[in-house]
Parts: structure tokens; C-alpha cells; sequence
């Protein structure tokens, strides 16, 4: 009698051992859950596409800018966008992978957008920033330089920076820096 | 006056004044219905965890214990540094390099008499949900946001409604300077952390422009010097922001900077300060916030007072920046709260269905209905809708069985739809028994 009682609480806790395993299943973070929706709602239209190195890491991508109008049209940018576990209370890091020549991006890729770093907010999403950085190929902002040369230059000279444009997207160098050949 | 009742778990003399609140009735406590005799021995039997033993866990380490709780345990990951000793008065001099979890521990236990305080120098991380069942109060001093939506996270997660065991209040406390806040949480009941997210203002970013072309401040030529000249120089393959040699190569950048723009008042010391976000402790904050936490500790455990948290205000917000001013109010639960609003609900599936087949389900399920969604678990993308290149990888998954799939019995599953803007679904898979 006692043995059958023994051997049913052995049984007992291996079931609520199983239980408890299945109570340790790695859970789907808020972080993620809420990228997943970012995603899913994300309008590209045709001058953008993403590509996802490894399609179950959806915190980490590439973004691809194609402009079809504005001064950058014909190019083909690219971001690399970094999601941290604090998404969204932290914006997602977002740098340019090639060396170009524009007011409000330096030559390290670094991006001048405010909704990126001072005006970032929770409640915006992925798709509020993917419309900046096609909006800062549409309209460069010299008035928020980063790259203080090419921002003098528009301000100076838009003809001429026009010019530089071109040639830089072209791979050639401006002003003694040479740039990436990002032209399709 | 003097009351001659002996509970028990009650030393008479020691806890005369304790005793005075949590063994009577008064104007605050439930009509007919408080009993006080149990009291003393209740909060004997509790155990009590505290995350963080930094500026807010010391005061509420040394609080708690003099509240009359007996059974305390401390998790911190963190070793001494000397800049704590100020204000985190559980440490000295000789402490410095220790575990902050096992000395402030040892300190509070030779202190106070009948305390036992049990220190685990980890992460919380660390832990799972076993662990985290044995605690009836949960009370947090971190200095993290991702700390406190992690632990809410896992509370929220852990209450199972028949249970009653499985909620677990959590008392959340923190500091920024002349500021700080007390808010009281019972998991899955009222708003938590994650509803609260936009209560913490972001950290004070300065526009990448300005730093770039336009400096005003001593702080910017600073965070021009980590952002911009590091990334630029790379004078070390990775900054350390605890290795001086770094922080000196940043000071000078920086001063330099300075100096091109006639800008005084980088220091090295503000560069450190500035580069390590560091925002100064005030010790007065910390303990009138850990005042606050621990007193609804002891309301929540005594019933002695209403406490913060249900069902009116749960959040305290206190400012010592001009004179002093306090505000308590309720923080309304989000509908839409990945965390509370969005628990895992139970899905009953076969293993050996396709993916497409669960996809294709979720149509015509009266709880879901969704008609194009999108849905991962935690380490695999299963299906997504779009964007163009997420589907096109994860279509071929569609064909592929749930088993095939690894997914298994009990696995949470993340689902958005765009056709609900603002919601999003969690479920828990839970495999049909096969015959």
C-alpha cells in the first residue's frame, strides 16, 4: 500500500516536472512581438525593399532606398537597422553602409533624423522611420549638418551640389574624399 | 494605553510601535472584518524578495527588516564601487570590489536581530519562475528599464487564475536625481510596468546636427568626442566606459573641441559623467522613496491601510526639484499591453498539422478571425505576411508540419494582423493527444 502511494507522488511531481518545463518555453518578448507588428503593417511602396540576413532574428535588417525623384534618384542606398530589447522605449539603430556625400549623413553612415535619437517616441513605429530616411534623400536639410561641407555646399551652391551629388553617387571623389558607387 | 497582548511571532518591547499599527483595528482598516492577532505571525512566514541592493535596495533592505519582515531575499549582480560608499550605507571601505547582494545581506542580518536575508549575486535573469513562486512581495530598487520589464514580464506571466498564490504584487521604485517614483502592481489586475513605459522619459538626447556643427555646451563636446570622433578614430578596438585610458582619449578629443569653439568646462570628470550617462544619486531621494515602497509593503502584508494599487491610485510620483511635491494617481491598464493586455491564451492544435494549416485556422477561429496573419515564436519566424522578403523566406515553412517546425506542446507563439491596428495575439500551443 505504502509503495503504490510512493509511486503515485514520484509520478505526481514527474508530471508537474513536465508541466513546469513547459512553463519555462522561451517566451515571445514584448520587444519582438511588437517589431512583428511593425512589420506586418509596413507600407515599402516600390523605391524600397528589406532583406532579412537571418529571417528568424527579426531585430535586425537591411534597408533598401532606391530615390525615383529628387537628386538622389537612380542610387541605391542601404541601412542596416538594429533593434534592441528595449524596442520601442529605445529608437532602432540605423546607419548607412555606404560612404556618401549628403548634408545629414556623415561619412561614417551616421543619420541625422530626429525621430532617430531627440524627438524619438514609443508610439512611433518602423514604418515613421523608414518614411524619414526616404524623405532626407527627397529633401536634404542644410539646415541640420552633419557632413558641415556638403551642407555648406547646398546652401551656397545648389547647382553645384547637385553636381557633387552625381559624381559622388557615381564613385568618384569630391573635395578630395572619395565615395561609394552606389548608382544602379 | 499600553497594550499587554502578546501575539504570537511578536516581541513585545522590540515591535511596540509596529505592533501599535498592524495588531489593531484603526480608521483605515476593514471594519469588523481585521484581524491583527495574525498578523505578526503572517509576516513571519512570508518571504520577501528584493531586486537591486544598490541606493534604493540598501534603504529598502534595512526598511523591511525594521518593518518586522523576517524572511528577505536580495538579488543583485553588482560588486562595490567606491563612488557607492556615499550613500549605499551598508558598505565600506573594505567592501569595495565584494558582491553588493552578500554584504549588504550580511550587514542588515548582524544589525537587525531575527532577520534572515538571503543574497544571490546574479542576474534576475538568472532565475525562472520557480524560483520567483516562493515570494508573496516582490520589491524592486533598479536603476534599469530593461531589468523592470523583464521581472514585470515574468510576474505577469506567472499568475495562473485559479491560484491564488501565483499573484505576486510587485512595489516598484526609482530614482532619478531630486526625482523619484513608488508604484504599486498586481500582475494581470492593474496597469503595469509595460503600461507604464511612457512614464520614463527617455534620456535627453541632443540633435547628431548639433553635435556635429554647432556645440553649446560642455556636455556636447563630450558626446561629439564618444559618437562622432571614436567611431571616426577608433583609437581601441571597442570603448570601455570603465577603462581610463578611454575615457582620457575622449576627455581630450573633446577638450580640444572645446577649445575650437570657446567652450569651457569639460572636465574629466564630466566626460566620465557624461559617457556613462550618469545621472547624480541624491541619498535624501532614495530614502524617501524606499520609505514609500516599504510602507506598502507592510500595508500590503498587514492590511493595516488601504495600499497603493487597487483599486484607485497605484503611482506616486515625488519631486524634491523645488521644495517638495508629490502626486499620487492611477495609471489606467492598456487594452493593447503586450505584456497585461495580451496574455497567452491556450490554442488547441494537432503537431502534425502544416503551418498553413494553423494559418488558414486562425480565419475561422470565433476568438481570432484574423484574416492575414503574421506569426513567429520566440527564436523562429514562422510566417510572415510581409514584407515581400520575410514571406518569400518563411512561405516555404507553410508546407512544413508544427513538429517538423520544432515547435513544441506548450510553445508561446506571437500573431499580428494589420486589419488590428493595435493588438496583437499571444498563444500557447497546446498539442492534441494523438490516439
Amino acid at each position: 500500500m505504502l509503495k503504490i502511494w510512493s509511486m503515485k507522488k514520484e509520478q505526481q511531481k514527474a508530471e508537474n516536472a513536465e508541466g513546469a518545463a513547459g512553463g519555462k518555453k522561451k517566451k515571445v518578448t514584448a520587444a519582438q512581438l511588437r517589431v512583428q507588428k511593425d512589420l506586418s503593417e509596413l507600407s515599402l511602396g516600390s523605391t524600397m525593399r528589406t532583406e532579412f540576413p537571418d529571417p528568424d532574428n527579426i531585430l535586425s535588417f537591411i534597408l533598401y532606398v532606391e530615390p525615383d525623384e529628387g537628386m538622389y534618384r537612380g542610387a541605391k542606398f542601404s541601412f542596416t537597422f538594429n533593434i534592441t530589447p528595449n524596442f520601442p522605449h529605445e529608437p532602432p539603430k540605423v546607419q548607412c553602409r555606404e560612404k556618401i556625400y549628403h548634408p545629414n549623413i556623415d561619412l561614417e553612415g551616421k543619420v541625422c533624423l530626429n525621430i532617430l535619437r531627440e524627438d524619438w517616441k514609443p508610439v512611433l513605429n518602423l514604418n515613421a522611420v523608414i518614411v524619414g530616411l526616404q524623405f532626407l534623400f527627397l529633401e536634404p536639410n542644410a539646415s541640420d549638418p552633419l557632413n558641415k561641407e556638403a551642407a555648406e555646399d547646398l546652401r551656397t551652391n545648389r547647382e553645384g551640389f547637385k553636381r557633387n551629388v552625381r559624381v559622388a553617387m557615381g564613385g568618384g571623389s569630391v573635395k578630395g574624399v572619395l565615395f561609394d558607387r552606389v548608382l544602379k | 494605553m499600553a497594550s499587554t497582548t502578546v501575539y504570537p511571532g511578536s516581541e513585545p518591547a522590540r515591535w511596540k510601535y509596529l505592533d501599535r499599527i498592524r495588531t489593531r483595528a484603526g480608521p483605515f482598516t476593514d471594519g469588523d472584518a481585521y484581524d491583527g492577532s495574525m498578523v505578526a505571525e503572517a509576516m513571519e512566514n512570508m518571504t520577501v524578495l528584493v531586486i537591486g541592493a544598490g541606493g534604493l535596495g540598501c534603504e529598502i533592505l534595512k526598511n523591511l527588516a525594521l518593518s518586522g519582515f523576517k524572511n528577505i531575499h536580495v538579488i543583485d549582480m553588482d560588486t562595490i564601487d567606491i563612488s557607492n560608499l556615499n550613500r549605499q550605507f551598508l558598505f565600506r571601505a573594505e567592501d569595495v570590489g565584494k558582491y553588493k547582494a552578500e554584504v549588504a545581506a550580511r550587514f542588515v542580518e548582524k544589525r537587525v536581530r531575527g532577520v534572515k536575508i538571503t543574497p544571490h549575486n546574479k542576474m534576475i535573469q538568472d532565475f525562472d519562475e520557480d524560483f520567483y513562486m516562493q515570494f508573496q512581495l516582490v520589491v524592486c530598487g533598479l536603476d534599469s528599464i530593461e531589468a523592470r520589464r523583464w521581472i514585470n514580464a515574468t510576474l505577469v506571466n506567472m499568475v495562473d487564475e485559479e491560484v491564488e498564490d501565483s499573484y505576486k504584487p510587485l512595489i516598484d521604485g526609482g530614482t532619478e536625481g531630486f526625482k523619484g517614483q513608488s508604484r504599486v502592481i498586481f500582475p494581470t489586475v492593474t496597469s503595469c510596468i509595460e503600461c507604464q513605459l511612457d512614464m520614463h522619459a527617455p534620456r535627453a538626447a541632443v540633435p547628431l546636427c548639433t553635435l556635429a556643427s554647432i556645440p553649446r555646451q560642455p556636455e556636447h563636446c563630450i558626446e561629439w568626442a564618444h559618437v562622432i570622433a571614436w567611431d571616426a578614430e577608433k583609437p581601441f578596438p571597442s570603448l570601455d566606459k570603465d577603462d581610463p585610458e578611454h575615457i582620457t582619449w575622449l576627455f581630450k578629443k573633446a577638450l580640444l573641441r572645446a577649445q575650437e569653439f570657446n567652450i569651457p568646462g569639460v572636465t574629466y570628470a564630466l566626460t566620465q559623467g557624461v559617457v556613462k550617462n550618469i545621472i547624480p544619486a541624491i541619498a535624501a531621494t532614495n530614502s524617501v522613496i524606499a520609505a514609500s515602497c516599504c510602507n506598502e509593503a507592510l500595508k500590503i502584508a498587514s492590511n493595516c491601510a488601504p495600499s497603493l494599487g487597487y483599486p484607485n491610485n497605484n503611482y506616486m510620483m515625488y519631486s524634491g526639484n523645488d521644495s517638495i511635491y508629490t502626486y499620487t494617481f492611477k495609471h489606467e491598464k492598456k487594452d493593447d499591453c503586450p505584456v497585461c493586455g495580451n496574455l497567452a491564451r491556450e490554442l488547441q492544435v494537432d503537431p502534425a498539422w502544416t503551418l498553413g494549416e494553423l494559418v488558414e485556422s486562425f480565419a475561422t477561429r470565433p476568438e481570432a478571425q484574423l484574416k492575414k496573419p503574421s506569426i513567429r515564436a520566440e527564436s523562429k519566424t514562422l510566417y510572415m505576411q510581409s514584407p515581400v522578403s520575410l514571406e518569400e523566406a518563411t512561405r516555404p515553412n507553410l508546407d512544413k508540419t508544427l513538429v517538423e517546425l520544432g515547435l513544441s506542446d506548450g510553445e508561446e507563439v506571437g500573431v499580428t494582423d494589420p486589419a488590428f491596428a493595435t493588438v496583437s495575439f499571444k498563444f500557447k500551443l497546446k498539442f492534441k493527444k494523438t490516439e
